[in-house]
């Protein structure tokens, strides 16, 4: 078993039994349900929504070497220096580089999923560059030295009692439990390394071909901060968030706002064409954007799951999935977690070591069904499964099928396995539940049902 | 070769084998059609009455959800009058502004020192100003929120600096839905669009703690728009 799954099984064992980390995220995960149907309810219809986003993002995917040449000739026509990295250590290397081009010493950063993905503030820290996290949430969990438990709500897993007592330790300044008071001591943190940080660096969450501009969402207003303040901004930006035309914002926006928070429209959604230009009184001299493929183009290989990459990040597969609900987010071990990180993990960082997500559900649909751009997302879970068994089928799978062909077509063998089944029941009860058990991860919380004395079989051969 | 040809040579080659169209059903002969996905946005977003005074009681109604303030007016008396009594009323010293037909004379009304952006400013001086006041691109009566950019509405962050950002429009920025901002911008500045553009929805806003609303996170914890 590879420690990634034994860390897996642990942490979603001791997750399950936490009844108190149940009700939080539960509570949660109960109002985003009831704003988020009330939205959708808006629209005169979702349903055609969804069809002509995912047709959106297909054609995106489908022709991303033309949209991203598209995007980068527009961007670089206007100063914006493009930068490409196959990889997360060339990203970071990179936006490094940048860093001491610029001689710059504070980094203040919005909220980037992209950057958890390649570890950007650990390669920046160790380099010497003090980096700080703009986005509330983010800013909780960086300083708890965590990761975000959620790939949009970041410290959905934390009461508003241990917040406070976080910033009482590491600000010194809490006066009270109330997320208005605790909200503002962050604001004014921050404001005060808003109007001091050398280098601003953002996410992105669309790119436009058509007309060169990278769309940024958000509610808080610092990512509108970081792209204004400081004389430097850099965007990391995943190569699949393209999309072909300016006009197709006016559905992604209204969408990605109602299936991730709930919202009509997000509060702030910006679309960045450049640097300051001339006769602007205002916005960063030098704007660059690293284009990041990190193994996206070995998911873009495979066809079959290729529609992974029209996700836009909303979270709501997170939101409905009952793994996610009980398991929580740091569980999974990985940049994105949920219905879509089990999907697109195996291929961002290897089939084997991460097939065990694929088997953390329940099958249940509620991902496809909550998805806005419509990815298959439980049936790749399914072909997960399969190829993982296929490039690398486990030994004691294969002898046991083997096995039971063998039983299953001859009819002497089945009804003496059955005769056995019977006779050695009492001593499956022995050891239930214990290291000896062969069905352990199943009857360690359950009864076998009790196997009859008398067969149908038998019981039809003697029914008179 | 470069990254750039290394990943776009990946991209090429990835895309050999091709993936089924959405709603497909695998049938490769099924084709796109001829306009582009989103060109019925229009018939499956959030609904908005034909006339302009059923978008002005929406637009109202969508920004006093998002906890906006939204005020029509006659004329431009009842315009400065709202002004000098919410400038009374939130004690303002000092405002941040930039050049414009409606931003001057609000500023001549509300007769505070301003601290102007078009010709740059000082980022300590602004982020002590009790207001930002800035002119915009459209009001959108289906999500309440208005566009700002950056060429026309006084540089990127005197929206969002100042703890109370004040919008002057006209009534004729008001669009019926998204996609009538979307085709406005680009038929008012395409190909040179201004460096940002952004459509502001609301107040600033966090729910990170506990899923609590809480304005005001980084950006303005007040949004008035005033239109004559």
């Amino acid at each position: 078993m590879s420690s990634f799954v034994s860390q897996f099984k642990t942490l979603a064992g001791e997750k399950t039994r936490d009844l108190r980390h149940r009700q939080v995220i539960r509570t949660a995960l109960r109002s985003y349900e009831v704003v988020r149907d009330k939205r959708k309810a808006a629209f005169q219809s979702w349903e055609f929504a969804r069809q002509a986003a995912a047709e959106t993002k297909w054609e995106a995917v489908n022709h991303l070497d033309t949209h991203l040449e598209a995007l980068v000739a527009k961007l670089e026509a206007r100063g914006t220096k493009v930068h490409w990295a196959s990889t997360g250590a060339q990203a970071c290397a990179i936006i490094a580089q940048i860093l001491r081009d610029q001689k710059a010493h504070s980094i203040i950063k919005s909220k980037a999923m992209t950057s958890e993905e390649i570890h950007l503030n650990h390669a920046l820290e160790q380099e010497g560059f003090t980096v700080v996290e703009s986005d509330l949430g983010e800013f909780i969990v960086q300083l708890r030295h965590e990761p975000p438990y959620h790939i949009v709500f970041p410290s959905m897993h934390l009461t508003r009692g241990e917040i406070q007592d976080l910033f009482q330790k590491e600000l010194g300044d809490a006066p009270s439990d109330s997320p208005e008071e605790l909200t503002m001591v962050a604001r004014r943190v921050m404001r005060q390394k808003y109007l001091t940080a050398d280098v601003g660096f953002t996410g992105a969450n669309f790119a436009i071909a058509e007309t060169g501009m990278i769309s940024i969402t958000e509610n808080e207003g610092n990512a509108r901060l970081t792209a204004a303040l400081p004389k430097t901004m850099i965007t990391l930006l995943g190569i699949e968030k393209i999309l072909p035309r300016f006009a197709d914002l006016a559905l992604f926006l209204p969408m990605l706002a109602t299936a991730g928070a709930g919202q009509p429209m997000t509060c702030y959604n910006t679309m960045y064409s450049g640097p300051r230009q001339p006769g602007e009184c205002d916005g960063p001299e030098a704007w660059h954007v690293v284009l990041l493929d990190n193994r996206r183009t070995e998911l873009l290989a495979d066809a079959e799951q290729r529609d992974a990459l029209h996700c836009i990040r909303c979270g709501a597969c997170l939101n409905v999935c009952p793994i996610f609900r009980n398991v929580g987010g740091h569980t999974y071990g990985t940049t994105y977690s949920g219905p879509v990180g089990s999907v697109i993990t195996p291929h961002l960082r290897g089939l084997q070591d991460w097939k065990h997500l694929s088997n953390a559900s329940s099958l249940c649909g509620a991902c496809t069904e909550a998805c806005p751009v419509k990815i298959d997302l439980h049936h790749h879970l399914l072909q997960n499964r399969r190829n993982a068994s296929v490039s690398e089928p486990a030994f004691f799978e294969r002898l046991a099928y083997k096995l039971f062909s063998i039983v299953a077509n001859e009819p002497k063998f089945w009804s003496l396995a059955k005769k056995l089944g019977w006779l050695t029941q009492p001593l499956q009860k022995a050891v239930k539940g214990s290291a000896l058990d062969p069905a352990k991860a199943w009857t360690k919380t359950r009864d076998l049902p009790p196997m009859p004395k008398e067969s149908f079989k038998d019981w039809w051969r003697n029914r008179k | 070769m470069s990254e750039r040809e290394k990943i776009l040579g990946r991209i090429r080659e990835a895309l050999k084998v091709k993936a089924p169209r959405p709603g497909s059903h695998g049938d490769p002969l099924v084709q796109a059609a001829a306009e582009p996905p989103v060109s019925h946005a229009r018939d499956w977003l959030p609904s908005v009455g034909a006339s302009v005074e059923e978008q002005f009681a929406m637009f109202a109604r969508n920004a006093a959800d998002l906890k906006a303030e939204f005020q029509l007016f006659a004329g431009r008396d009842e315009l400065r009058a709202a002004l000098v009594s919410l400038c009374a009323a939130e004690k303002w010293r000092r405002i941040a502004s930039h050049g414009g037909e409606l931003t001057d004379f609000a500023c001549q009304a509300i007769g505070l020192p301003v601290t102007l952006t078009d010709r740059g400013y000082d980022v300590q001086a602004m982020e002590k100003c009790d207001a930002g006041i800035t002119e915009c691109d459209a009001l959108i009566a289906q999500t309440g929120g208005v566009v700002v950019n950056s060429r026309g509405a006084g540089g990127r962050a005197l929206s969002v600096l100042p703890p109370h950002h004040v919008v002057i429009a006209r009534r004729e920025q008001l669009v019926a839905d998204l996609p009538a901002a979307f085709a406005r911008l680009q038929s008012k500045y395409a190909p040179d669009f201004p460096s940002m553009i952004s459509f502001i929805t609301g107040p600033s806003r966090t729910g990170d703690i506990e899923r609590i609303l809480v304005l005001g996170a980084h950006g303005p914890k007040k949004l008035t728009i005033l239109c004559l």
